[in-house]
């Protein structure tokens, strides 16, 4: 049995496209999906209603490997007509787990320097968006600096989004999602631990 | 051989919501928020072909169809005008097929299509301008082909730019670009800013507002986050500098704001008044006069009206 | 107080019932039918199908009657119409060695299996008004049927093919889908299938020009009419769930193949190569004007110099669409007051400080002298 998708698929993904613009472009700020979409086992209702709103056939997924052959990838393969792909840097979209080693964010496609556009977005689902060590943000969409406190994100991974950063125009994007919460963290924005 | 309904069903072919089918503004929105994460960076898009002609702003419509819902208020403006021809046919087309909410007011709209100018109003958060452009590339009067210009900008090679800019000053003591005058967006790439009088360029710079670009023709879409830095290319011994005019505005007295010229009679007879027009309506009805009011009226540009 | 006039709204609804009545001309004269624009403008109808890249002559009729026949609104009426149709999939290739042949001729063989069929042809009219079209009621001329043709005629690149004179031309590998310039953005250089493509659904005069501008040296093209064949071509479709073939109908296609001067190496036998067209209809201006320069813009390929327009993919696929074009060169007609100002400020400027930079030398200039 395959979760429903959009009901209304015109509007709500009209709505949720203006929240991960919003999000993308003002990073660090708190945007809200509206929960309307029941998602599939291992996926947040922020992830689902947003990979129902940008995939589709011309998108390949990548998913965690339990994702990957369970409901979620049924769901996504039914709704949005998206090949899921094994290997990361394939991939248009992908999901990961905050807490799991792998895969690097480096692992992902980050664009070439004529197509930095053709780098993957990557979502990282974790376990809140407030509440965990605080990081500062700087970059276009911020004026001046912001904080965000993710909580549960593996050991290392400010690491990773300084090197994606330092790799600007190229790299990955990323969208640190839980419940129908999202944050958006694009390749421009520098990241720090907070002092 | 196309599969079409034949003028004797009664059922008309309907268009989807905002005229584009949902898998083009998914492609669309794509195109958006990568452009968001580079800014400045021309985005290739699948650009459609439209009902309305290319150089007539169909890059701007589709980025306002990608992202218009049931709670914006749309305004479009050309030539900082809501009442100019093609200002006119595009409200008229996203009141038609997306039943806009529209609003010649700039502080009401949560979406501000515009061709040539950004309002003389400051633009707030949450609110979205979506550009015209006819010529996405910067470099193009410099190096027409695109797999060059391509090139020049994976390596920020802009020396070209600096020169054809200081050659100008050199034969004319200034830089005579006075619209579409290249900027340097997030220290990294140079980008058309549209056909805006250079006089709009510094309202660009760390805007609230979100700024969204869209080449119909020419495929590409780019975009500035809001508090963005974009800087006006100079040199140190030639600041930037925008227009001035030795005179304000002849219907609401404004000294701030660009200004066009009206030919009045033959005798070389000008006026000359506020481009954007719900500025300079917002003023009158505010109280202030221009000096050539009256003589607006006798030329046919506003009516007196009895209270 | 005042109000700003505002007439723009009712200014548009003025032009299209101004453009109503001018589409109608004299109403004394009997208004034209779409049909008889089908029927009896046919070459026309083609040029809208091919430019519009669709294939609808119904419809490419009712564009030219809407357009008062102007040819490129009517293919941008095609066009904007084109986008909004939901896709079913892909064709068949087709074949056109089964083509039902009404015209075939080829410059390079004297005869040839399936013979010289030279079928409805200006080629050969001599250009003198018939002022008999003045008046109506002309009924062509009974014609005695024909000795029925060969079902299938090989085409003449295939024979120098089997004897390994031609160019041979197979799909990439993995023989994907083919590029669709009307979904995804083109990027250069560009292959074979994107330049096909928009020659396609080309202007046929712009292509005329750069195909002319070949031959007269500035791509160094030395053609031959390998075969110009017209007729309808079957296609075919296959629905996922059927999993077989099923015929859709026939289009009318012209088809072009030039034979050009060799290529060969070290490792490979010198060969003939090719420039191929293919267009909607019986239009074969536009199906020579296009392989011609599908053979000058595969000089790269060929590790040829690219110094000619004809042989620049960028600039030919960037410049051959005539609906782009129209839009841009028209799109001057709309206000740009605003940045004529910025011109006018500057202008007026420069030549101010110029004049009071000359008075000051003027001034300065008696005491120098003295």
């Amino acid at each position: 049995m395959i979760a429903p998708g959009f009901s209304d698929p015109v509007f709500q993904s009209q709505a949720a496209f203006r929240a991960l613009l919003t999000a993308l472009s003002e990073p660090g700020t708190l945007q809200q999906v509206a929960g309307e979409v029941p998602p599939p086992e291992g996926l947040t209702a922020a992830t689902a209603t947003a990979l129902l709103t940008l995939a589709d056939y011309e998108t390949p997924v990548w998913l965690p490997e339990a994702l990957r052959s369970g409901p979620a990838g049924a769901w996504l393969r039914f709704h949005c007509g998206a090949t899921v792909v094994d290997k990361p840097a394939e991939a248009a979209f992908a999901v990961i787990d905050g807490m799991a080693d792998e895969p690097k964010l480096s692992a992902f496609n980050l664009g070439t320097d004529q197509f930095p556009d053709r780098s993957t977005t990557v979502i990282v689902q974790i376990a809140g968006l407030e509440g965990g060590p605080a990081l500062t943000l700087a970059g276009p969409g911020i004026p001046g600096s912001r904080n965000i406190a993710p909580l549960g994100l593996r050991p290392g991974f400010t690491d990773e989004l300084r090197e994606n950063g330092a790799l600007y125009p190229l790299g990955v994007d990323v969208l640190l999602a839980h419940g129908e919460g999202l944050i958006g963290l694009p390749r421009s924005t520098q990241v720090e631990e907070a002092r | 051989m196309t599969v079409h309904q034949m003028p004797a069903d009664n059922t008309k072919p309907a268009y989807n919501y905002a005229y584009l089918d949902e898998q083009t503004k998914r492609m669309i929105r794509r195109a958006l928020l990568k452009a968001v994460a580079v800014p400045g960076y021309q985005v290739p898009f699948g650009s459609r072909e439209m009902p309305l002609a290319r150089g007539w702003g169909t890059g701007g419509i589709q980025i306002t169809a990608a992202l218009i819902g049931p709670a914006d208020t749309l305004k479009v403006i050309d030539q900082g005008a809501d009442d100019t021809t093609n200002a006119v046919s595009i409200r008229k087309f996203f009141e038609r097929t997306a039943d806009a909410r529209t609003s010649e007011a700039t502080e009401e709209a949560t979406i501000i299509q515009t061709r040539h100018r950004i309002p003389e109003a400051p633009l707030k958060s949450g609110q979205v301008m979506v550009y015209q452009v006819p010529m996405p590339e910067p470099l193009r009067k410099l190096e027409p082909r695109e797999a060059e210009t391509r090139k020049m900008h994976a390596w920020a090679e802009y020396g070209l730019m600096q020169v054809k800019l200081y050659e100008s000053i050199a034969r004319f003591g200034e830089v005579t670009t006075t619209y579409d005058y290249p900027v340097m967006v997030n220290g990294r790439y140079v980008m058309s800013p549209s056909p805006i009088p250079k006089f709009d360029n510094p309202k660009m710079h760390m805007s609230p507002a979100l700024q969204l670009f869209g080449a119909g023709r020419e495929k590409r879409i780019y975009a500035l986050p809001p508090y963005t830095s974009v800087k006006s290319l100079d040199f140190e011994d030639h600041p930037f500098r925008i227009q001035s005019w030795t005179q304000p505005c002849g219907l609401c007295g404004a000294g701030d704001s660009y200004l066009d010229e009206v030919v009045i009679d033959d005798q070389g007879g000008r006026m000359f008044v506020c481009s954007d027009s719900h500025y300079c309506e917002t003023r009158r009805a505010e109280g202030h006069r221009g000096t050539m009011l009256g003589d607006a009226a006798a030329s046919g540009l506003v009516e007196e009206t009895t209270p | 107080m005042y109000v700003a006039v505002k007439g723009g709204e009712a200014a548009i609804l003025a032009t299209h019932d101004l453009v109503a009545e001018a589409r109608r001309g004299d109403p004394a004269v009997p208004e034209i039918s779409v049909a008889q624009i089908r029927e009896q403008q046919a070459l026309a109808c083609a040029r809208v199908m091919n430019e519009g890249s669709l294939y609808d002559q119904d419809l490419a009729a009712l564009a030219l009657k809407q357009s008062q026949g102007d040819v490129i609104e009517a293919a941008f009426l095609m066009r904007a119409y084109r986008t909004t149709l939901p896709r079913f999939g892909s064709s068949e290739p087709l074949d056109t060695a089964a083509m039902a042949i009404r015209r075939r001729v080829s410059a390079t063989y004297k005869d040839l299996p399936g013979g010289q069929v030279l079928g409805p042809t200006y080629d050969y009219t001599h250009r003198l008004f018939d002022f008999a079209l003045m008046d109506e009621g002309g009924e062509a001329a009974p014609r005695k049927a024909p000795a029925p043709l060969d079902a299938t005629m090989p085409r003449v690149p295939d024979i120098l093919g089997a004897e390994g004179l031609m160019e041979a031309e197979e799909p990439p590998e993995g023989d994907p889908r083919p590029f669709d310039l009307t979904r995804d953005p083109v990027s250069f250089p560009a292959d074979r299938d994107v330049r096909l493509q928009s020659m396609a659904r080309g202007d046929e005069g712009f292509l005329l020009g750069l195909g002319y501008s070949v031959q007269r040296g500035f791509g160094g093209s030395h053609p031959f009419v390998g075969e110009v064949r017209v007729g309808e071509v079957a296609v075919e479709f296959v629905p996922e769930e059927l999993g077989f073939a099923v015929d859709l109908g026939e289009v009318t296609l012209t088809e072009c193949q030039m034979v050009n001067q060799f290529q060969g190496s070290k490792d490979v036998p010198p060969q003939f190569t090719r420039g191929y067209g293919l267009v909607f209809g019986h239009s074969e201006r536009k199906a020579m004007s296009m392989s011609l320069v599908d053979r000058a813009l595969k000089s790269r390929d060929f590790g040829e110099a690219t110094n000619y327009p004809a042989q620049q993919d960028e600039f030919v696929l960037y410049h051959a669409d005539n609906v782009e074009a129209a839009g841009f060169v028209e799109h001057l007609k709309l206000p740009h007051y605003v940045d004529f100002q910025g011109e006018l400020e500057l202008i007026r400027r420069i030549r101010r400080e110029r004049e009071e930079r000359l008075a000051r030398e003027q001034d300065t200039m008696p005491e120098a002298a003295e």
